[in-house]
């Protein structure tokens, strides 16, 4: 809601100053968003009469003008303005003037003729964005009276960011009203005067659907002339609330739409055929809008037509075939109240809103339409004349808007608000907002005024009550928090610690956008269903995403592309994932490393990163969860297949994956190097696993080195295990400290060379046992995997 | 035979003086001192002296040895210190050359923000939940006082999957899920993504919010401003400026914005502010009669405060951060300044 201060203060003037105006505004609740000038700051423009016009000597273009500026000798001014004529009254801009910061008008010659001033037109002036030639002022303007003083130009325009539920602010007058209760001053808004009529001719109104349209009036006025033109004063309050003057009619309808807060529109009456009828469309109807949009009717959409067809879509929008044009001389101006409950939603459904949609979806005055009438048909019969015809009325008192009475208790009050209510005016408080009060034995019964649909229980007094007294005088006290002990739950892993751990190893957390590209995911997921939005961003973010993988590759594409060679990214976040009805959402956590195994430096030389340094990575956080995990090579359709490994729990609970990104997809996504990923579910990394304590043995461990020869396909973990359980009771730990392939190994084998740590609880080793535990590995390992000690 | 003992020490010392490293002193302490050496020799010589001689002799003998011991010992000393002098020296690095280095990461300025709010509020108790981000239209609006035709939900510009399914426009969906499922007392944080369709400069499709509610018997207004200004007190860690404006959000009632005092420019006027001196950073209420009722609480014996807050916003603020479209970027060059 756009208005002009000087137009408020024509209803309710407040001894304040805009500041303060501004700043009680906002502090109510009708926040401010804007306050603008309504003009340039320009200086020394008054009003002159244009009293001759002359051709320029050496110029087709330019004219000079005789102007009367109230000054004992007339000025003469070269114009360049078309419109330029004797008889017009003109902004002035006279020696000395100043039009912008670096424009002062001086004396000056065009074309060998000596000029006086200019002549000016809106735009020069800052009153408009486009002008085609001067500013024509009205005949009575005063000559020599100062532009500013003139048009009140020393004014502002202020933009409030109305609330949905602040309808009732929606107009001059409605914001005038919450002034005067702030400032404690008495409010009278415009009453109708008696109108004599000038013809009884009517239209009839059938209202065919009262529950949506419970109140409709309506009048016809005759022999309107629109030549004579919305008069400047309106233009100008219409610009200041941001509306563009569209010619007398419409203009007077804006007016009051701005002035009250009601919408109403003007038909052609020519070109009506029969008896307005209220109600809803019918299959197949259609109507083309005053924006040459044709519309397909909905059913259910309620319409004004005449007896033939569509004429309007109620309360939204009218029609082009029964617009009132410029050479429309009768109309038939409508006044009506909508009820917001049937109005809710209706634009949007044909992806409209306007100005009237806006108000009456939020609730307009159910009491306003006579008012209003009134006071449109005034304004119509001062500007462009005409016969004013008697009101039509359809109500519909059942259908119209119940104002409940509503019980506000003094203790509900004070225990919502933390006051004592005797400090503070109460009634007098609901009073001023045009409640109707009543005191009861524990409060007060109220009744809403007409135009506040925001007032329906309880709660909405008490918020009133406050929002007056103002937020800030209401009492506050600090947080007594009556202290329980914190829990301190063992079994869960904190992300923050996970984060932090991925943090230390130096990796950068990245925060991606969960739509991604559905061909991307398509490809790093090929199996899964694509969960899209219906109305994407762009095409990039159409569907869910089910892997944190998308995001990572783009944000290291990103980085490359700017220079950066080594990235070490994780994320942690949501993940989507269509199952048979339902989505499952789950967090996951996702890490991404390519470049170099370390940033470059002096002292480490430098290599590229590479599977085992991204699956160290996954082991360190792994381990934070007390948990063991293993890695088995199988195939993920985004990873390398001799790079990729499934990570599971040994109850064979899968927590995620990591490996090499498929050389395919590399290229695909234009990744200029290796890539490596991991990404593991949340919940799973998060529970973690009590520590258990194992009593330590008193006596010494011994290491024992062993090197064998295994055909390539036998994996570590192979070994390993074959080794556990060869000797699962004195063998504390077992690793392995090298594998070659080479000079001295036979092809497709490789040597493995395990360090084997044992130690028992009750006695040292002897060398026979150690010996014997020796052979046993080696023979379990030969008969299990053909493995053979290395010479 | 009597040999010049003076010569000798003199002589042998002037070897020890002669040798560089003090293993090759040991080349001079047997030939002196070893079993054969020139000292033990007359040692041995001494059996075959008078008694009287024999003495005299012994005395001398025994100085000069000693004398040739300390000596002996003195060098090595010398030699050692020497040694390690030139150890030193040669092991001395230049110790402004970097260490070793793995990298270095960072956290998130969003997951940096949010882990600050997480603790200020976890100190008074208040405890985190999680909710869904494909939620469904009762949690996301009707739950929450916005019907499906109501003007409130054109402030939400939603992501839709059909009718019914969409993206959380906030984190207050949380709120009716914790209240459907427990009972007061309750007091609750609920960090997260949420999402709106809309994409410009100061608007990202996805961003985060934090709600937070506390639900009790006589949970009231007062404390409502009482937390909301203990929390920005301790976010900006100085004593803020703080103003309460009545505002409209359908679940809470009475409803406020929170101002701050514009931490860019003091409260003076900037770009940042929009020249108000103020800063919107969140909104706040008393939890809605008809919230209460979506989830069968009853709003007689209970009173409940609500607030939220977007943490990019928080995060600009705190950081001085500029421009929103940073966050999601995820270069580099600008998360790396975040430790």
């Amino acid at each position: 809601m756009q208005f002009s201060e000087a137009w408020l203060r024509t209803l309710t003037n407040p001894d304040i100053d805009s500041k303060t105006l501004v700043e009680q505004l906002t502090m109510a609740g009708l926040e401010v968003d804007a306050i603008t000038p309504v003009a340039n700051a320009f200086s020394g423009v008054c009003v002159g009469l244009v009293l001759g016009v002359a051709p320029h000597p050496d110029a087709d273009r330019l004219r000079v003008c005789t102007v009367d500026v109230g000054a004992s000798e007339s000025l003469t001014i070269v114009c360049g303005a078309a419109n330029v004529r004797d008889g017009l009254k003109v902004p002035v801009a006279m020696i000395g003037a100043l039009l912008g910061e670096n424009f002062k008008i001086k004396r000056s010659k065009l074309r060998g003729v000596e000029s006086f001033g200019m002549l000016c037109s809106a735009k020069e002036l800052g009153l408009a964005e486009e002008a085609e030639g001067l500013l024509e002022l009205p005949d009575d303007a005063p000559i020599g009276l100062d532009l500013r003083t003139y048009l009140e130009l020393d004014d502002q325009c202020i933009e409030v960011d109305l609330t949905p539920n602040r309808a009732d602010c929606l107009s001059v007058e409605g914001i005038a009203r919450e002034v005067a209760v702030l400032n404690q001053l008495a409010f009278q808004p415009w009453l109708p005067e008696p109108l004599s009529l000038g013809h009884q001719h009517s239209l009839a109104v059938n209202v065919d659907a009262s529950a949506a349209c419970p109140r409709y009036l309506g009048r016809v006025i005759t022999q309107i002339d629109q030549r004579r033109g919305t008069p400047l004063w309106m233009q100008e309050r219409l610009r200041r609330s941001g509306l563009r003057s569209l010619g007398p009619v419409v203009d007077v309808t804006n007016y009051v739409l701005l002035e009250m807060g009601q919408p109403l529109h003007a038909f052609d009456a020519d070109r009506l055929t029969g008896a307005i009828e209220v109600r809803m469309a019918r299959e197949g109807e259609s109507l083309v809008l005053l924006n040459e949009q044709t519309l397909a009717l909905k059913k259910d959409s309620l319409i004004i037509a005449d007896a033939q067809q569509p004429l309007a879509l109620a309360g939204i929008m009218g029609g082009r075939d029964s617009a009132v044009t410029d050479s429309t001389q009768t109309i038939f101006l409508e006044c009506a109240f909508f009820h917001p409950d049937y109005m809710m939603g209706q634009a949007r459904r044909y992806g409209l809103h306007t100005d009237s949609s806006h108000r009456f979806e939020r609730g307009v005055d159910p009491d306003l339409q006579v008012r209003a009438l009134a006071r449109a048909t005034q304004l119509l019969l001062a500007i462009v004349g005409g016969e004013a015809g008697p009101v039509t009325e359809v109500s519909d008192a059942e259908a119209l808007p119940e104002r409940a009475i509503i019980d506000l208790r003094r203790s509900k009050l004070e225990r919502v608000l933390a006051i004592d209510s005797q400090q503070f005016p109460i009634t007098d408080t609901l009073k001023r907002l045009g409640m109707v009060v009543t005191e009861a034995d524990q409060g007060w019964q109220v009744q809403a005024p007409s135009f506040r649909f925001d007032i329906a229980l309880e709660a909405d007094l008490i918020e009133e009550v406050a929002r007056v007294i103002g937020y800030n005088q209401l009492p506050q006290r600090p947080l007594a928090v009556p202290a329980g002990l914190a829990q301190a739950p063992e079994g869960q892993l904190e992300l923050a610690r996970v984060k932090a751990s991925l943090v230390d190893i130096g990796y950068q957390e990245a925060i991606t956008y969960s739509f991604v590209d559905a061909t991307m995911l398509a490809l790093l997921q090929p199996d899964l269903a694509a969960i899209r939005l219906q109305n994407p961003i762009s095409k990039d973010m159409a569907v869910m995403r089910s892997t944190l993988w998308c995001g990572l590759l783009n944000a290291a594409r990103y980085n490359r592309n700017r220079q950066q060679s080594r990235i070490r990214l994780f994320e942690s976040g949501m993940c989507f994932i269509q199952q048979t009805d339902t989505v499952l959402q789950r967090q996951a956590i996702a890490g991404l490393a390519m470049g170099a195994d370390v940033p470059e430096q002096w002292a480490v030389s430098s290599q590229p990163v590479d599977f085992y340094r991204i699956k160290g990575d996954v082991e360190q956080l792994l381990a934070l969860t007390g948990h063991r995990y293993h890695f088995e090579p199988a195939q993920h359709p985004a990873l390398h297949p001799g790079q990729s490994a499934l990570i599971s729990k040994c109850t064979g609970e899968v927590i995620g994956w990591v490996g090499a990104l498929h050389p395919e997809l590399q290229k695909k996504f234009e990744l200029d190097a290796p890539v490596f990923l991991f990404e593991l579910d949340q919940a799973l990394l998060l529970n973690r696993a009590l520590p258990k304590f194992d009593s330590l043995s008193r006596f010494p461990s011994v290491r024992r080195d062993l090197a064998i020869l295994v055909a390539d396909a036998v994996t570590v973990r192979e070994v390993i295990d074959c080794v556990h359980n060869s000797v699962a009771d004195t063998l504390k730990d077992v690793w392995v400290f090298d594998v070659y392939q080479g000079d001295g190994v036979p092809e497709g084998k490789k040597s493995i060379a395990l360090a084997m740590q044992m130690q028992a609880h009750d006695r040292t080793l002897a060398e026979s046992e150690i010996d014997a535990i020796f052979k046993q590995v080696l023979a379990d390992l030969n008969a299990q995997l053909a493995a053979k000690l290395r010479d | 035979m009597s040999i010049n003992l003076e010569e000798l020490v003199k002589t042998a010392i002037n070897e020890l003086e002669t040798v560089a490293e003090s293993g090759e002193l040991e080349v001079l302490r047997i030939k002196y001192l070893g079993k054969k050496g020139i000292f033990t020799e007359q040692m041995k010589s001494l059996g075959q002296m008078d008694a009287e001689a024999r003495k005299a002799y012994g005395q001398i003998l025994n100085q000069a040895k000693n004398q040739f011991q300390q000596a002996l010992q003195a060098r090595k000393i010398h030699l050692e210190r020497q040694a390690l002098d030139a150890r030193l020296r040669s092991e001395t690095l230049d110790v402004t050359l970097p260490g070793k280095s793995l990298g270095k990461g960072g956290l998130h300025p969003v997951t940096l923000t949010l882990q600050r709010i997480e603790k200020i509020f976890a100190g008074a108790g208040f405890s985190i939940a999680e909710g869904p981000e494909i939620e469904d239209d009762y949690h996301n609006f009707e739950a929450l006082n916005i019907p499906a035709t109501h003007p409130a939900r054109a402030m939400h510009d939603t992501f839709y999957f059909d009718p019914h399914t969409l993206l959380r426009t906030h984190t207050s969906p949380v709120q009716i899920r914790v209240m459907s499922s427990e009972p007061p007392p309750l007091k609750i944080l609920a960090p997260g993504r949420v999402y709106r369709c809309d994409s410009d400069l100061t608007h990202t499709p996805m961003f985060h919010q934090v709600e937070g509610f506390w639900v009790d018997n006589e949970v009231n207004f007062a404390d409502l401003k009482g937390i909301v200004h203990d929390f920005l007190s301790r976010f900006f860690e100085c004593d803020i400026a703080i103003r309460f404006r009545p505002s409209y959000f359908p679940f809470t009632e009475p409803s406020a914005e929170v101002d701050i005092g514009c931490v860019i420019c003091g409260g003076k006027g900037c770009r940042v502010c929009g020249h108000s001196g103020w800063l919107e950073v969140m909104g706040c209420g008393m939890i809605h009669p008809k919230v209460f009722a979506a989830v069968d609480i009853d709003a007689e014996q209970f009173q409940g405060l609500a607030f939220g807050m977007g943490v990019e916003r928080l995060a600009m603020l705190r950081y001085g951060i500029n421009d929103l479209r940073l966050f999601f970027e995820n270069d580099l060059r600008f998360l790396q300044q975040f430790h």
